[in-house]
């Protein structure tokens, strides 16, 4: 008994230690960022590994997503009549949430994970430690880079998603499931506001998302212990903590905008 | 993996263009970035006794066709009524003085919107204009209401008819 | 233990200064109080068996690590009192080998060697390809250098990254277990590599390794650490006739002597005999 209480104890503030430790670091890394975005190749390079390279997943996910929402949307409004609102159903569905939220998913699971290996691995293998005795600080030449990055493909990840989603869904509303082209269109005009609905989803949201997932991933490979099993955990972690992170997040902010 | 580097920047920046491309899609062809441009109308007021399930954006039309939307919705304390401000496209300009307002429900979802029926009269609506002839919205209960009482009425005077016989 | 007298040598002036050092990690005392001289234009040895912190050593000198107690001076610059940006421009000019290595993977040879001159200088093109294949030449590898970190051996990478410590020029390289794992020709080289650079450059070089024989082949003086405490020093004629303790078992490599072979635990024939434990 005592020992489950301190296990939980020891636990608890090994939990709080890493969050100090995980904003400490955060702090120093934008600290580092002015410098990197100095360097465009090192920023441009991260972004294709980033978001370039996820852009696969994404657009095959967004298809298939979208395309499923026209068909389970149709089923059910079919029966109020109101199959011509097919439009709206899929276009707000895709970009208050299931835009941002799945493709940050997709992309913790893809480009996450292989952020944190990247880092994780070159600190077991001494590189970052390299760096530093050649007096290069690894936050400015391997880590700020990856950030921005992340944070910058974050949202047009998101927005590619959303309108590769809205087209699959045209395609099955209008195309296989014979919705009315122009009230697929009009009505979902009508509903879906700017400001609203596509800024403060899509963009907005996808932001947040990004800095979050960016932020675990760069931290758990910079903190991971140098040894392949460690570099191993490390990515696991960040796929679990991220995902926590953005479903998290997301019912915040929903509640914040959407109410 | 190693693609040369100005291969890299190209393909970087056609990533980007296509991201950019399709947050503009999403915001011309899936929401109402049309509408939002002719938002600068001319503002005339209505009142109505109920209002129903109007919302602030519903839309104002005439002869079916949209010639503007709800820009606001109060409460007057003076006359106890709703104060709805339709705000009208400034290209619809010639709409007569003593056009009336009423409230329709669009489709089985409900949808409420301001349908107006052009007068005959001279003068038209101007900015800060009053629309005086107003029908609020219909509300169900009432409609359940007058159709009962109406029965009610109807057996009445049918009876008094059985009864001379 | 008592230290050698002071040999005409030692008049040289000291690059590294270190006092009384101590260093923990978590509770394990790595270092309980120790003195040494790094000096100028010398190749000095720094020995000892596994595990006895001579990486922690390394980065203490190149202040990556702070001391819990004493002094670690840089041609007379208390390491852990710099500034970032100072402690930035010491480490300009000390070169670190360290042992695996340590290329960038995702750049070839050429990149690796260059790249501290780029980063820390605005040479121009044409120059820093002279120089890199300078450097490539003197470690052999010139026609090497298109090729990536992955295509190397053990061997060969090492010696791309002492060419990429020596591209600034430095005043002081550190070597952490050049040896270690290493077939003998490759040996060889880096034994010899070690030795033609630092008086070939005038530089300050620094051995950790537990290699004794190739290591004392180069090395004008040499430390022996143990225990967290530098238990023997001098050249290496003066250790081979240190006679006894931890410095001859370890310089003549004996299984048993100051550090047990067996393992601390009760006696033998009580554990056979006795109770099972």
């Amino acid at each position: 008994m005592i020992g489950a209480i301190r296990l939980l104890g020891r636990r608890g503030l090994s939990f709080f230690e890493r969050l100090g430790r995980g904003h400490l670091f955060m702090a120093q890394v934008l600290a580092a960022v002015p410098a990197a975005l100095m360097r465009v190749t090192l920023v441009v390079r991260e972004v294709w590994s980033v978001g370039v390279r996820s852009l696969v997943i994404i657009v095959v996910s967004g298809t298939f997503v979208g395309m499923v929402l026209a068909l389970q949307g149709y089923n059910t409004l079919v029966d109020f009549g109101a199959e011509e609102s097919l439009g709206v159903v899929v276009a707000l569905s895709l970009v208050r949430e299931l835009g941002p939220v799945i493709s940050a998913l997709l992309f913790a699971g893809r480009a996450g994970s292989a952020l944190t290996a990247e880092i994780g691995l070159m600190k077991a293998t001494e590189q970052l430690d390299g760096m530093e005795m050649m007096a290069v600080d690894p936050l400015r030449y391997v880590v700020a880079p990856r950030f921005v990055a992340g944070v910058l493909a974050m949202p047009l990840l998101a927005a590619i998603f959303t309108a590769i989603g809205v087209l699959g869904g045209y395609f099955v509303g209008v195309g296989l499931l014979g919705v009315d082209d122009g009230a697929f269109w009009s009505q979902m005009q009508a509903k879906v506001a700017l400001g609203e609905d596509i800024v403060n989803g899509v963009v907005v949201k996808s932001l947040v998302f990004g800095v979050l997932v960016t932020w675990i991933a760069v931290f758990e490979g910079y903190d991971a212990v140098p040894t392949s099993e460690g570099v191993s955990a490390a990515t696991t972690r960040t796929v679990v903590n991220a995902s926590l992170a953005v479903l998290g997040s997301d019912f915040v902010l929903t509640a914040l905008m959407f109410n | 993996m190693s693609m040369s580097t100005r291969n890299v920047e190209i393909v970087v920046g056609l990533f980007v263009a296509i991201g950019l491309a399709a947050l503009l899609m999403l915001a011309m062809k899936v929401s109402n970035l049309a509408d939002i441009s002719g938002e600068n109308g001319y503002r005339v007021h209505a009142f109505f006794d109920n209002i129903g399930g109007l919302k602030v954006r519903s839309p104002v039309t005439m002869a079916g066709v949209r010639v503007g939307r709800v820009s606001d919705i109060g409460f007057d304390g003076n006359r106890f009524q709703a104060r709805v401000t339709l705000s009208i496209r400034p290209e619809f300009d010639r709409i007569p003085s003593d056009t009336s307002a009423s409230i329709y429900t669009a489709g089985l979802l409900g949808e409420q919107y301001v349908a107006l029926l052009p007068g005959g009269a001279e003068k038209n609506l101007a900015e800060g204009a009053e629309i005086r002839l107003t029908q609020s919205a219909v509300v169900l209960e009432e409609l359940i209401g007058q159709f009962l009482y109406s029965q009610g009425k109807g057996d009445e005077g049918s009876d008094k008819g059985k009864s001379t016989f | 233990m008592s230290h050698e007298p002071a040999s005409p040598r030692q008049t040289r002036d000291a690059v590294v200064e270190v006092r009384g050092l101590h260093y923990a990690r978590g509770s394990r005392r790595i270092f309980d109080g120790i003195d040494l001289d790094i000096r100028r234009g010398q190749v000095t040895a720094i020995m000892g068996p596994s595990g006895t912190g001579k990486t922690t050593l390394l980065k203490l000198i190149g202040g990556q690590l702070r001391p819990a107690r004493g002094s670690v001076k840089v041609e007379g610059v208390e390491v852990s009192r710099l500034s970032r940006d100072a402690l930035f421009d010491m480490r300009k000019r000390i070169g670190v080998l360290f042992q695996s290595g340590a290329l960038l993977t995702d750049m070839d040879v050429f990149a690796n060697v260059a790249f501290p001159i780029r980063e820390h200088t605005t040479l121009p093109e044409s120059m820093i390809r002279d120089l890199v294949l300078m450097k490539l030449e003197a470690v052999g590898l010139r026609a090497a250098r298109h090729l990536m970190p992955r295509e190397l051996s053990g061997g060969m990478a090492r010696r791309v990254a002492l060419a990429r410590a020596i591209a600034l020029d430095p005043m002081m390289i550190l070597y952490d277990e050049p040896f270690a794992g290493q077939d003998p020709i490759s040996m060889g080289i880096l034994v010899r590599l070690i030795r033609r650079l630092n008086d070939a450059l005038d530089l300050t070089s620094v051995v950790v390794s537990h290699d004794i024989r190739e290591t004392c082949s180069i090395a004008d003086y040499a430390y022996v650490i143990a225990d967290g405490r530098v238990v023997g020093e001098g050249t290496p004629a003066d250790l081979e006739n240190a006679g006894s303790g931890w410095v001859s078992q370890f310089i003549e490599g004996l299984p048993d002597g100051p550090v047990p072979f067996h393992y601390p635990g009760p006696d033998y024939l009580d554990e056979l005999l006795g109770e099972r434990a």
